[in-house]
């Protein structure tokens, strides 16, 4: 299990370390487009062939990892924060509070995601840069993300206002805010972990599936959902064995951190 | 002796391969959606088209090869002075598939019911050019006129798209005059068309058409499944394919493939001119400006977006018109020539300066601008980001924004809150009076400055008066004349910058005999009634 453990770090910390140094490997600009090379096969040049605009697979899947990595994790964070302050209080108010809490996470659950998302989007200001698409796709994905681990947080915060230690903390006298910060919040840490680590692979995957439909991140700017699109259609890329890359790379990702999240898991 | 050998050898090929063009059997290909009608007069959409074309009996049949009308159920057709009234000459001893005898009676229901308001007739609204009644005579069983209360410009073409309906039919859907009927139709599964045993027309042999027993029209939304069942050998042809799926079934069997070369179709974008839209000034100023809107149009490096985007199976566009549209189409125009140094030269004469890799407006402001089109098309989205680096070059900083269908019609039509569009037109019909919706100022569809009360520019003032005296002439040669000048006004001005005219591509399997893609629709079966399907194992690829 330990072994299984290093080897998921061993891995997110590659993928992490080749996407964070993009712009010292990377042949060439993400964006550049060699148009006499269209759809090109891996070549000394480029080394996983051009994309259908005659750009470099290779940097774009460098440049699309560390998008989808650094702005996956960050949605988690906030989405994670979100379900803290919904089902973390909600667990502990119990009452009124719980159950308008949880009437919301329902209805959130409930939304077609998709179709909140599209709406969103059609809404934003048009001329907005690609580093403001990919920061807003991501942030609509956090703010709407919390809901599942929302309803999580507020059962193990519910355990705890009944558990024995708290009972005993509030016969002593420790009340409100400094009872939820010393007692509460510090038991609920493996929780919200172990939502933490759920929601990035979440998010990835969410990001992949907009991507798809052409609503993620705006072009020229590679992410993994963007990247994914090249095989959408089943008999359009046939043998071309490295355009499966990034599939490969969500693939391990996802896997990795499930790996990671399991172990810890074991051992919390 | 070596005479005689050769025809020993050749007669048994010939009889056989002429056997094999009269083999009958059932051709098979999909469409894309349920027909949602089976009533010729009422057909809206592509599966009911598809259904009208090969079942439908019309007066007068466009032959989608030479462009040129040809007579069908009618034998000659006059049309009067004030191109308001038409005479038909019918056939004689012709039947519906049912056994009902044609005659003009059923003309003449036809053209009462089409034009009837109350059944809001598609087909019948290309014949609406003012308010009153139709008014229809039957001189005798086989000659019929019919009167419309205004003149109805190119009228004879439009008779294509009118499938003769029985007066006396019980079932009037069913009982057809075309070369096949509909035999069965189970819903998300499939038509079956089978041969119109009453079929009038023969083949120069004096054999009955349609040499086909049948036609399965099965119903595959999916283009990949479509590919994949071609592939298979279980469909015998693909009425249109895009070109990537093109390339890739060429590299597979180059003889199945067939690109019948530019189409009607074209892919454009304009910028929003519209006065009170939600956009900056500054930026409707660039936008109202013909230089500006030239150079942007020079900027482009329309080959490449051909090259690339399409794999070759498309043409750099001129103007409104494809050179696919014989008659119609402007040879005097040509695409503007790529030229980036021409395109900044032309900024720099409206105050545009370019500083380091921005290019700025005589206030200082970084031209910038967002282009919007349909998530999911993947040629636009592509064109989208090439145009983003061509004038890149130019300091021109581009956003590429894809929205969902809804949304970006909404922005279009409704709100126009949206700085540029990069979309198709799709265009069925050749004369170009079906597009007086487009190029009207006060029309709707007059896309980037639409419902104007009055013309807002001199040019817009002239085509709407040239659209109005092409419409109103008679004088074919007169209605060329002012349609040329629309079309050079338009690439004068660049209202739309036309970009591409996507090529005609089609796959036909080697099964089928004496197929030969157009470019109309329907490309591939548009010569229906001599296509056959021969040997099976000749299918797989």
């Amino acid at each position: 299990m330990k072994r299984t453990r290093q080897i998921g770090w061993l891995l997110l910390s590659l993928i992490t370390l080749a996407a964070l140094g993009a712009g010292v490997w990377a042949p060439a600009d993400y964006a550049t487009q060699f148009r006499e090379m269209p759809n090109s096969p891996p070549s000394h040049q480029h080394l996983l062939g051009t994309d259908e605009l005659g750009r470099d697979r290779f940097s774009r899947v460098l440049y699309g990892t560390r998008v989808s990595l650094l702005m996956a994790p960050a949605a988690a964070l906030l989405s994670t924060l979100l379900a803290t302050l919904v089902g973390g209080i909600a667990g502990y108010l119990d009452g009124w509070w719980e159950r308008a809490a949880m009437g919301v996470a329902d209805l959130f659950l409930s939304m077609p995601w998709l179709f909140l998302l599209l709406a969103v989007r059609a809404m934003l200001p048009l001329n907005v840069a690609p580093i403001t698409s990919v920061a807003v796709t991501f942030l609509l994905l956090g703010l709407l993300g919390w809901a599942a681990s929302a309803r999580v947080l507020c059962a193990g915060a519910r355990d705890l206002r009944n558990s024995d230690f708290v009972l005993q903390a509030r016969a002593s006298g420790v009340r409100g805010l400094r009872l939820l910060a010393i007692h509460v919040v510090p038991n609920l840490k493996p929780v919200l972990l172990a939502q933490f680590w759920i929601s990035i692979p979440v998010f990835i995957i969410s990001e992949a599936n907009l991507g798809i439909l052409g609503l993620g991140v705006a072009e020229p700017l590679p992410s993994w959902g963007s990247l994914l699109r090249e095989l959408e259609s089943f008999t359009s890329f046939g043998f071309e064995a490295w355009k499966l890359v990034p599939l490969v790379l969500l693939v391990l990702v996802v896997s990795s951190f499930q790996i990671v999240l399991s172990a810890d898991e074991g051992y919390a | 002796m070596k005479h005689r050998l050769l025809v020993a050898i050749l007669f048994p090929l010939l009889a056989l391969s002429s056997a094999f063009a009269q083999a009958g059997g059932e051709l098979r290909f999909y469409l894309h959606s349920d027909p949602k009608t089976f009533d010729p007069l009422l057909v809206d959409d592509d599966a009911s088209e598809a259904i009208r074309y090969l079942t439908g009996g019309v007066l007068v049949r466009v032959n989608r090869r030479t462009q040129q009308a040809e007579p069908e159920l009618a034998t000659s057709w006059m049309t009067a002075r004030d191109d308001r009234s038409i005479t038909f000459n019918l056939r004689e001893h012709l039947y519906y598939s049912d056994g009902t005898p044609f005659s003009a009676d059923d003309v003449a229901y036809t053209m009462q019911r089409l034009m009837d308001p109350a059944l809001h007739s598609p087909t019948g609204d290309s014949f609406r050019s003012g308010a009153g009644a139709v008014r229809t005579h039957v001189d005798s069983p086989t000659r019929i006129t019919i009167t419309f209360p205004a003149p109805v410009v190119g009228m004879d073409k439009l008779f294509d798209q009118v499938a003769i309906v029985s007066s006396h039919s019980q079932n009037k859907e069913r009982a057809v005059l075309g070369p096949f009927y509909v035999a069965d139709y189970r819903p998300d599964s499939y038509v079956l068309l089978k041969r119109n045993p009453n079929y009038w027309r023969r083949d120069a042999a004096g054999r009955q058409l349609p040499y086909l027993d049948s036609v399965r029209l099965g119903i595959q939304p999916n283009r990949d499944i479509e590919m994949m069942n071609f592939r298979r050998g279980e469909i015998d042809l693909i009425n249109w394919l895009d070109s990537e799926y093109f390339d890739r079934l060429a590299s597979l069997a180059p003889s199945l493939v067939h690109d019948a070369g530019p189409g009607l179709d074209s892919e454009q974008m304009w910028f929003n001119q519209v006065a009170n839209a939600p956009i900056p000034a500054y930026k409707r100023e660039w936008f109202r400006s013909t230089n500006f809107r030239r150079s942007v149009s020079e900027a482009i490096n329309r080959a490449d977006l051909c090259r690339v985007v399409y794999g070759g199976h498309a043409q750099p566009a001129a103007g409104p018109v494809s050179p696919a549209n014989k008659f119609w189409f402007d040879a005097k125009l040509h695409p503007p020539a790529y030229g980036p140094t021409s395109a900044l030269r032309l900024l720099q004469q409206e105050g545009f300066q370019l500083q380091g890799s921005t290019l700025r407006d005589r206030q200082g402001n970084a031209v910038e601008f967002s282009i919007i089109t349909n998530a999911g098309n993947k040629p636009r989205e592509r064109m989208a980001t090439m145009i983003q680096q061509d004038l890149g070059k130019i300091g021109i900083s581009v956003h590429v924004v894809t929205l969902d269908f809804a949304s970006l019609l909404e922005r279009i039509t409704e709100s126009h809150n949206y700085e540029a569009a990069l979309l198709g037109m799709v265009n069925t019909e050749l004369d170009p009076n079906t597009q007086l919706n487009i190029w009207l100022s006060s029309s709707e569809n007059h896309q980037w400055n639409p419902r104007q009360k009055s013309p807002e520019t001199p040019w817009e003032a002239e085509i709407d008066s040239l659209m109005k005296q092409q419409a109103s002439s008679l004088d074919p040669a007169r209605r060329k004349a002012c349609f040329d000048r629309v079309q050079e006004i338009v690439v004068e001005q660049q209202p739309f910058i036309y970009l591409v005219n996507k090529n005609a591509l089609s796959a036909v399997a080697a099964s089928v005999a004496n197929a030969s893609p157009v470019v109309l629709r329907p490309q591939t079966y548009w010569n229906i009634e001599t296509l056959s399907v021969g040997v099976q194992t000749a299918r797989k690829h």
